[in-house]
């Protein structure tokens, strides 16, 4: 399949997922109710990706910092 | 390349058969549609319960609600939820001869395939993938149409009677030797259906305290007969000879269930072509086996006769056997010839016996006579005795088109099922979306195609099943591979990951089914 453009690859791709889905099989009313609980099930995962890992990512990386900044004052501290 | 041989050298031809593993990926994609449908399925079927929609399909009456359930299985709930969505793939009404091109009745629908309206306009020229018509005979002009009006015009339609009361024609006569001479024979008969055939006679060769040893995937004509006649019936998997050899050293040493006596008869159902793999029995093992240990063979060679062998014949031909070691064997007359009906043929006291006993002979009424003369003609042609090399050319048009079709599709990279020299072709689908999309674009496209899902298939393993055709040129070959090829890339359909693995000949046990080795 040629990318001529990507709002026509995008839409190719759309077709895929409809196609794997079944949603290209079904009635407008039931197409509408599946997309909007896959978005919402999607806007979940999002946020508590934006709520877990960003907070975890953040303490890692607070912890690195003190690693790096005082090597010796902290080493026994951490390893107790 | 294994090209060592371990059964004995009983193949004189290369043996290529090969049905590539599903993809882990599509088959879990395949499970992820069907598992969206089914949960739209239960809440389409909770708000028809509730009135909350409007219940088009078939149920209960109001006073019957009580009762047992009749629409509860699985298969009423595929159809309704399933089938439903993608129903306009099916019984498309054609109104032209069904030749190599065919014209079809446009119809749409507008509540979702629950009813079809004619618009009126008929689509011309459709290249037609999917009628049998391996020979071409499917035509409204030629040698065949002018003999079977001439004799409409002499006989007329009907015959008023079964064979054994007053529709014994003399066309019938000639008919049944003119195909024992076909194929090499001692006597033949011939009946009106073909289903009816294998349906009507196994009952009357197999009762009970016989065994019958049928394959996997046999259709569903022997497995009626099979069912009807009262035998015991064991199954082997498909086109597996360890499998069945297996079951006939089980049957042969145990004897009979509960008594220990040994078996009435032993009767081997094969079919030469398998109509939805595309595969080809392995018939010098099975007649080897057959003769070891003294078994019966019931060959339905519906698909094959007229598209395998050098002049035709069928699947024995194919192999180089004679015919003398297959005792009973069956064909139709609906798809290489042209016309409807089926036969058997054999020894001239087992068709004697046959013509007595079967139930098909004494209650079905017999076959028409046009239709007849068209087999005769059609017959005729192919042996070559209407001196005309126009059979001949025929024949070998049909390999050609096969070995070409199947080798353009796999290169292509679709997952394509069945023996090489098979002219049903089958190309893999798996998803149920993509099912009603082949087809529509398809048609779309102005090619015919019939796609095939469960329950005739597996749930997963639904196809697209192309029927190769000696009318067809390379021409329409060249059109139709083209659209296939974008209808391919449209869809993402080229799912094979091009591991050809040659088909190891190699003795396994009975723990291995795939033939393929990763």
């Amino acid at each position: 399949m040629d990318v001529k453009s990507t709002p026509r690859y995008l839409y190719w791709l759309f077709c895929q997922f409809e196609l794997i889905t079944c949603s290209y099989l079904m009635e407008p009313w039931e197409k509408v109710l599946f997309y909007s609980f896959n978005l919402a099930v999607l806007g979940l995962l999002l946020y508590t990706t934006y709520v877990c890992v960003a907070a975890h990512a953040s303490s890692a990386l607070q912890l690195l910092c003190s690693f790096l900044g005082n090597p010796r004052a902290n080493a026994l501290a951490v390893v107790k | 390349i294994n090209h060592i041989v371990h059964n004995g050298g009983l193949y004189k031809r290369p043996f290529n058969e090969a049905f590539e593993e599903t993809p882990m990926l599509v088959a879990v994609l395949t499970y992820v549609g069907y598992g969206v449908l089914t949960l739209f399925g239960y809440l389409r079927d909770f708000m028809r319960q509730w009135k909350i929609e409007k219940c088009q399909n078939a149920t209960e009456r109001e006073e019957q609600k009580d009762f047992v359930p009749l629409y509860q299985d699985f298969e009423n709930f595929y159809n309704r939820n399933l089938y439903m969505r993608i129903r306009d793939s099916w019984n498309r009404p054609i109104c032209s001869v069904p030749g190599a091109k065919v014209d079809m009745m446009e119809r749409v629908s507008h509540d979702y395939n629950w009813t079809f309206t004619y618009t009126g306009r008929v689509i011309k020229d459709i290249i037609n993938m999917g009628s049998y018509n391996y020979l071409g005979f499917a035509q409204k002009t030629g040698a065949c149409q002018e003999a079977a009006a001439k004799v409409l015009s002499q006989y007329g339609a009907g015959v008023c009677s079964t064979r054994q009361e007053m529709g014994n024609l003399d066309k019938h006569e000639e008919l049944e030797k003119l195909v024992a001479r076909f194929l090499g024979v001692e006597s033949a008969m011939a009946y009106g259906m073909g289903f009816a055939t294998n349906s009507m006679n196994i009952p009357a060769l197999v009762g009970k305290g016989c065994l019958i040893l049928s394959d996997e995937l046999n259709h569903a004509s022997l497995v009626l007969g099979a069912r009807l006649s009262g035998a015991t019936i064991r199954i082997f998997k498909h086109n597996n000879m360890q499998s069945l050899e297996k079951l006939l050293k089980d049957a042969i040493v145990h004897g009979q269930p509960r008594t220990r006596r040994p078996w009435k008869k032993i009767l081997i159902l094969v079919e030469g072509i398998y109509s939805m793999e595309g595969s080809i029995v392995r018939l010098p093992e099975v007649i080897a086996l057959k003769k070891k240990y003294k078994s019966y063979l019931y060959l339905d060679e519906a698909h094959s006769i007229g598209a395998l062998g050098p002049s035709g014949r069928g699947v024995v031909e194919y192999f180089g056997l004679s015919p003398e070691d297959v005792d009973v064997m069956m064909g139709t007359f609906t798809k290489s010839f042209g016309a409807a009906g089926g036969y058997i043929g054999g020894k001239k006291e087992l068709i004697d016996y046959l013509r007595t006993y079967s139930h098909s002979a004494a209650y079905a009424t017999s076959m028409s006579p046009p239709v007849v003369e068209q087999i005769i003609t059609s017959v005729k042609c192919i042996m070559g005795e209407d001196g005309t090399t126009v059979g001949e050319a025929r024949v070998q048009q049909l390999a050609e088109n096969t070995r070409y079709f199947r080798r353009r599709l796999k290169e292509m990279g679709f997952i394509i099922y069945g023996n090489e020299d098979s002219p049903v072709v089958p190309l893999m689908l798996y998803m149920p979306a993509k099912i009603g999309a082949f087809g529509r674009e398809m048609l779309k496209r102005n090619i015919g195609v019939v796609v095939v899902g469960f329950p005739a298939t597996p749930i997963i393993e639904s196809r697209a099943r192309f029927c190769l055709s000696a009318a067809h040129t390379k021409e329409m070959l060249d059109t139709a591979l083209k659209e296939i090829n974008e209808v391919g890339d449209l869809l993402q359909l080229k799912y094979s990951r091009r591991r050809l693995v040659p088909l190891l000949d190699r003795p396994f046990d009975e723990t291995t089914y795939e033939e393929t080795e990763d």
